[in-house]
């Protein structure tokens, strides 16, 4: 079903050639009339394949509202996405679902594991959701990356917040999706475990190559990124590629003055 | 309080009311019951009342064994109605015959029947009308060689004044004149689906075989004597095997069969309502348990905001006691629309009851409010005393689970100590000699009450092992939503094992009754093959009514036929007690091969006048041996005594005989109406369809005699175990959908638990459709578990009783257990068809973002 609508979808002239996520003047509105509100007004952007990007933003800024609809969950109500070259405003629920299913990973703020499944069985519940069978050399890879060979039998109530955010992390990259979209990955971890989560983050994308959308408005978090968009009142107020912690603090309150 | 716990009901409202579904199902049955009973035998009152409207005084003959309906009583000699006439205190009086087998037969050569509904048949007297609660609506009444039918059945068999319509009463059919048509009362009432015959008194007496007898006088008073002084005159010339009562009296001892008929209905219905509220308390208990869980935080805000644990224990139970009465009070009123429909069932089925509209008695609406607002009361005490646990520390914490109450651990072993307590009274009262019939049904019904709470509780220990074997299929058919399905089926073994325990409770009682249909079928077939040689039987066409003697005739007449053998039935009274009668034609022997203890197949032949011959236990009850005496007292009062000639050893599936067999010639000099339950045939050459041919012909005069070979006489005997089987599989199909709103229920609240997972299997690449298959697959795997334990718990019960009762045989009805088994998926699946659509539906964004 999804080759045939693949088929239909015209090459995507806006997109960059090496870019797998691409939007062009987003907007979202919610509610009607007087009390509307404009979460996006107007955005564009291409995300590069095999690089990280923050999207940066005080909460009201449009931030997640944009990574929903990057990622297939929400629909603009003005503009397109193309996913791995699919314009998805043309797709039904069950291709969109199967898209998602093909080219995007997850990673949650509040993990979101499920409680019955043991850490190995939530790692490969994607490719279990697919019907797809687990590669055992790309597995013990990625288990030894995000350190949990010993953990595998464990239920996520016998697991630490960091080894949870771990076993989603690895749940996000096992099915190799185009791209990783990570919702506030540290915003429910202490600093110590922060800084491991996003090492990890910033390992995955230089071993694998996988590309990354991070929303975050953790500073440490945007500083790996090899990227940043800063979003205030749903626009792009300022596009840097790499920076530090100090810079970024500073960018963003100069994008909060603004 | 209370208004807070009436908000959270407001705000809670589908859960409130699918909790509340099962107790409203339950109370309907009550209240449904009630209104059906109530209105039938208030309808039969008026039947009777209006019979007796005219009637100051009523003579009957007089049963010296038992007291039976007015036609069956033996009758008397009509030379009492002049003598009656005569007496001071009667200003009118009138004598009549009739008889409850008189069959009009339709213009297909079939016997007009509407349902169970009787053929009656009775004298007119149109020069007394002043006693006849008959009206006629259209011709005259009848003369000799005519009837006067009912207009409903007229209008329904589409016959006019004018036609002839051939009647079958005690003899062969025979052609009347329908001189008019009658209806019953002043209104277009309908007495219950019953076919009415009129004839002129002597046709009548012809026709049931009473010339110059009668069953009944009805006399009215002269004006200036009391009805005392009338009984009292009347008993004056009243000869010995009569009886005379006054018209109220007379009323009420002819409704007295209705009565105890309406009686039994009611009991029994309320049974099965006992049992649908028995499982709906399981439902209730249930969901609220898992409401109470999901409320863990909101009772621990409460809690620190200074709520005490006893003002949450009221809150709890406030929202359940309001709970329970508006659900008894929807019971209540859906009972009447319950009623309305088995009346208009039965309607359908042509078998009309009596019914005087929906009466709803004081009674009803108590015992149906009471019974519903404590069963939902009880079942709601657990969760509210697990709610006060909650500590106010979870108010802040993220995915706080309940604290396992002090008695938790004791749950396995209890459990499973109350069930085996429960199996120990049932054998009790199965086995222990020397209880009152009180004190087995006691230790029978708390047994079986305490095997199914106790199998209940016991259940969740079996759902992880159930699961594993049940999900295995699934998760290999259906991938990840099998998998998951199975899954989450054992997430939390006490939901789903409470979950399945309640249609447990609906199964075991249908396998149960389904194994002791098949146990006693098998045992009854056995019988059959044991003891009957016989080729051919005739019985009526319903399997079950007596037959006129003079069927035989005919039968003898035909080519080919080497015995015809009646059997007759009648009550007496011996060493005490009641008991029944039967009697055989000579022939006997060659239909029936008995097992004789002493005697020989001789003496079915040789019976003569006054031999009998019984079975081994009766024998041994009354210290019988061949030669000894038995004083016979006959329901016309007279005492034949007979020799004891034999004692023969009854197959465990039963005999036809009853206690004390005679001759049919014996039987014919001392029972007024003789009539034949069955008649069995032997031919030469045995059963082949040339003789069949001319057997059915030899039957033409008598359409409701049906003749069938040995093995289909079997089957139609044991035919009338569908019909109660198929009775009660409706009637427990209540309790079984009571508990599939308890699946329902659960799904629906579990996919308000899980709605942040269901979040992000969506967003991870689930399909709407992997998400209706996992909960619908979640649904099946309870479903099936519920059947597994219900199916091995009937089976488990069936057992002990076929071990302990004699004329039960273990059977095994596997095509049924398999349809059960078959039937619980299906219902697993459209238990999940509601929830699994709410599942599918939501919007993954919204999902991901639901606390």
């Amino acid at each position: 079903m999804s080759t045939t609508t693949e088929a239909d979808t015209p090459p995507n002239a806006a997109a960059k050639p090496d870019s797998v996520v691409t939007g062009t003047e987003l907007t979202r509105r919610y509610g009607e009339g007087e009390t509307a509100v404009d979460a996006l007004r107007g955005v564009s952007l291409d995300i590069a394949a095999g690089k990280l990007t923050a999207v940066m933003g005080p909460s009201g800024s449009g931030k997640s509202t944009l990574m929903h609809i990057l990622a297939g969950l929400d629909k603009p109500t003005s503009g397109e996405v193309y996913i791995a070259g699919t314009k998805i405003s043309d797709l039904n629920d069950t291709d969109l679902t199967k898209l998602r299913r093909e080219h995007i990973g997850f990673v949650f703020q509040f993990f979101n594991l499920l409680p019955m499944l043991n850490a190995e069985e939530n790692m490969t519940l994607p490719l279990l959701i697919a019907g797809e069978k687990v590669e055992p050399g790309w597995f013990e890879e990625l288990v030894g990356k995000v350190g949990l060979k010993d953990r595998l039998e464990h239920r996520p109530a016998e697991l630490s917040g960091g080894q949870q955010q771990r076993v989603a992390i690895a749940r996000a990259l096992v099915s190799r999706p185009t791209v990783v979209f990570a919702d506030e990955p540290t915003g429910n971890l202490d600093s110590t475990t922060s800084g491991e989560i996003l090492t990890l983050m910033r390992d995955s994308v230089d071993s694998f190559g996988q590309t990354t959308v991070m929303v975050t408005h953790d500073p440490r978090a945007a500083a790996i990124a090899d990227r940043i968009l800063f979003l205030a009142d749903g626009v792009i107020v300022k596009d840097v590629a790499g920076a530090t912690e100090h810079d970024v603090i500073e960018a963003m309150e100069s994008s909060e003055r603004k | 309080m209370i208004r807070f716990a009436l908000r959270g009901l407001a705000g809670r409202k589908l859960r409130s009311v699918l909790t509340a579904l099962a107790i409203i199902l339950g109370v309907a049955t009550v209240s449904g019951t009630y209104v059906l009973t109530d209105s039938i035998s208030s309808g039969f009152d008026k039947i009777f009342t209006s019979i007796y409207q005219g009637t100051d005084a009523s003579i009957t003959g007089k049963s010296a064994v038992s007291q039976n309906a007015t036609m069956d009583l033996p009758p008397f000699d009509e030379s009492l109605l002049p003598r009656v006439r005569n007496l001071p205190a009667v200003a009118a009086a009138t004598g009549g015959v009739a008889d409850d087998s008189t069959n009009l037969i339709g213009k297909n050569g079939k016997v007009i029947s509407f349902g169970f509904a009787p053929h009656l048949g009775f004298s007119v007297d149109p020069s007394q009308s002043r006693f006849s609660s008959l009206h006629l609506v259209e011709g005259d009444w009848p003369g000799a060689g005519e009837v006067v039918i009912d207009r409903t059945t007229a209008q329904k068999k589409n016959i006019h004044v004018g036609d002839t319509l051939p009647i079958e009463a005690q003899g062969a059919a025979r052609p009347f004149r329908v001189a008019g048509l009658v209806k019953f009362g002043t209104t277009s009432f309908d007495i219950g689906g019953a076919t009415l015959a009129g004839f002129d008194l002597r046709t009548a007496q012809k026709l049931f075989h009473k010339e110059g007898k009668l069953d009944q006088i009805r006399i009215a008073r002269k004006s200036g004597y009391s009805t005392e002084q009338l009984l009292d005159q009347i008993r004056g010339i009243l000869p010995p095997s009569t009886q005379v009562r006054t018209g109220q009296n007379q009323a009420k001892q002819d409704a007295s069969d209705t009565k105890s008929f309406t009686d039994f209905l009611q009991t029994f219905l309320l049974a099965f309502g006992g049992i649908a509220l028995f499982v709906g308390a399981f439902v209730i208990a249930n969901s609220l348990s898992i409401t109470v869980a999901q409320r863990a935080r909101e009772f621990a805000t409460l809690r620190t905001i200074g709520a005490t644990r006893r003002q949450i224990l009221r809150s709890v139970l406030y929202e359940s006691f309001a709970v329970g009465v508006l659900a008894s009070i929807a019971g209540l009123f859906l009972g009447l629309g319950l009623a309305k429909l088995l009346f208009w069932v039965f309607g359908k089925l042509d078998f009309t009851l009596a019914n005087t509209g929906l009466p709803l008695h004081t009674r009803t609406i108590v015992v149906s409010l009471i019974v519903g607002v404590l069963v939902t009361m009880v079942a709601s005490l657990r969760p509210a005393l697990r709610a006060t646990r909650v500590p106010p520390i979870a108010a802040v914490r993220e995915g706080i689970t309940l604290p396992p109450g002090r008695f938790a651990r004791w749950r396995a072993p209890g459990s499973g100590v109350l069930a085996l307590l429960g199996f120990g009274l049932v054998a009790l009262g199965l086995f222990a000699h020397g209880l009152s019939t009180a004190g087995i049904l006691f230790a029978m019904g708390a047994g079986a009450l305490f095997v199914f709470i106790g199998v209940a509780l016991f259940s969740a220990q079996l759902v992880v092992p159930l699961a594993h074997i049940l999900g295995g299929p699934a998760a290999k058919v259906a991938g990840a939503s099998g998998v998951l399905a199975r899954e989450n089926s054992m997430r939390n073994p006490q939901r789903t094992g409470s979950t399945a325990a309640a249609l447990m409770i609906g199964l075991a009682l249908v396998t149960l009754v389904t194994m002791l249909a098949q146990g006693i079928r098998h045992s009854f077939y056995d019988a059959v093959n044991k003891i009957w040689a016989t080729d051919y039987a005739v019985t009526a066409q319903n399997n079950f009514d007596p037959i006129p003697v003079a069927v035989e005739k005919p039968l003898r007449q035909t080519a080919g036929v080497t015995a015809v053998v009646g059997v007759r039935s009648g009550e007496s009274r011996a060493f005490g007690a009641t008991h029944s009668v039967t009697a055989v034609d000579r022939g006997a022997s060659r239909v029936f091969h008995l097992n004789w203890k002493n005697g020989s197949q001789a003496v079915l032949d040789t019976l003569g006048r006054n031999g009998a011959f019984v079975d081994k236990n009766f024998a041994k009850d009354h210290h019988l041996v061949v030669g000894s005496p038995i004083g016979l007292l006959v329901p016309n009062g007279q005492h034949p005594v007979l020799r004891l000639k034999g004692i023969f050893d009854p197959p465990n599936g039963g005999s036809p005989f009853g206690a004390i067999t005679i001759s049919s010639a014996t039987f014919d000099r001392f029972y007024t109406k003789p009539q034949d339950l069955f008649i069995f045939l032997t031919v030469k050459g045995g059963v082949n369809s040339a003789t069949t041919t001319r057997l059915d012909h030899a039957l033409d005069g008598f359409p409701n005699a049906k003749l069938q070979d040995r093995d289909q006489f079997k089957k139609n005997q044991a035919s009338f175990l569908d019909n109660v089987l198929n009775i009660l599989y409706v009637l427990l199909a209540l309790s079984v959908i009571v508990s599939l709103f308890g699946i329902v229920n659960t799904l629906v609240l579990t996919v308000f638990e899980r709605t942040r997972e269901i979040g992000m299997l969506r967003a991870v690449g689930t399909t709407r459709w992997q998400i209706r298959w996992m909960i619908a697959l979640e649904s099946v795997v309870t479903s099936l578990m519920g059947a597994a334990i219900g199916i091995g718990l009937g089976v488990v019960l069936a057992v002990l009783l076929i071990v302990r009762v004699d004329f039960l045989v273990l059977a095994w009805p596997i095509g049924s257990l398999l349809v059960f088994a078959l039937a619980a998926l299906v219902a697993g699946l459209v238990a999940s068809i509601f929830p699994a659509r709410r599942a599918a539906r939501l919007d993954p964004l919204k999902a991901l973002q639901y606390e």
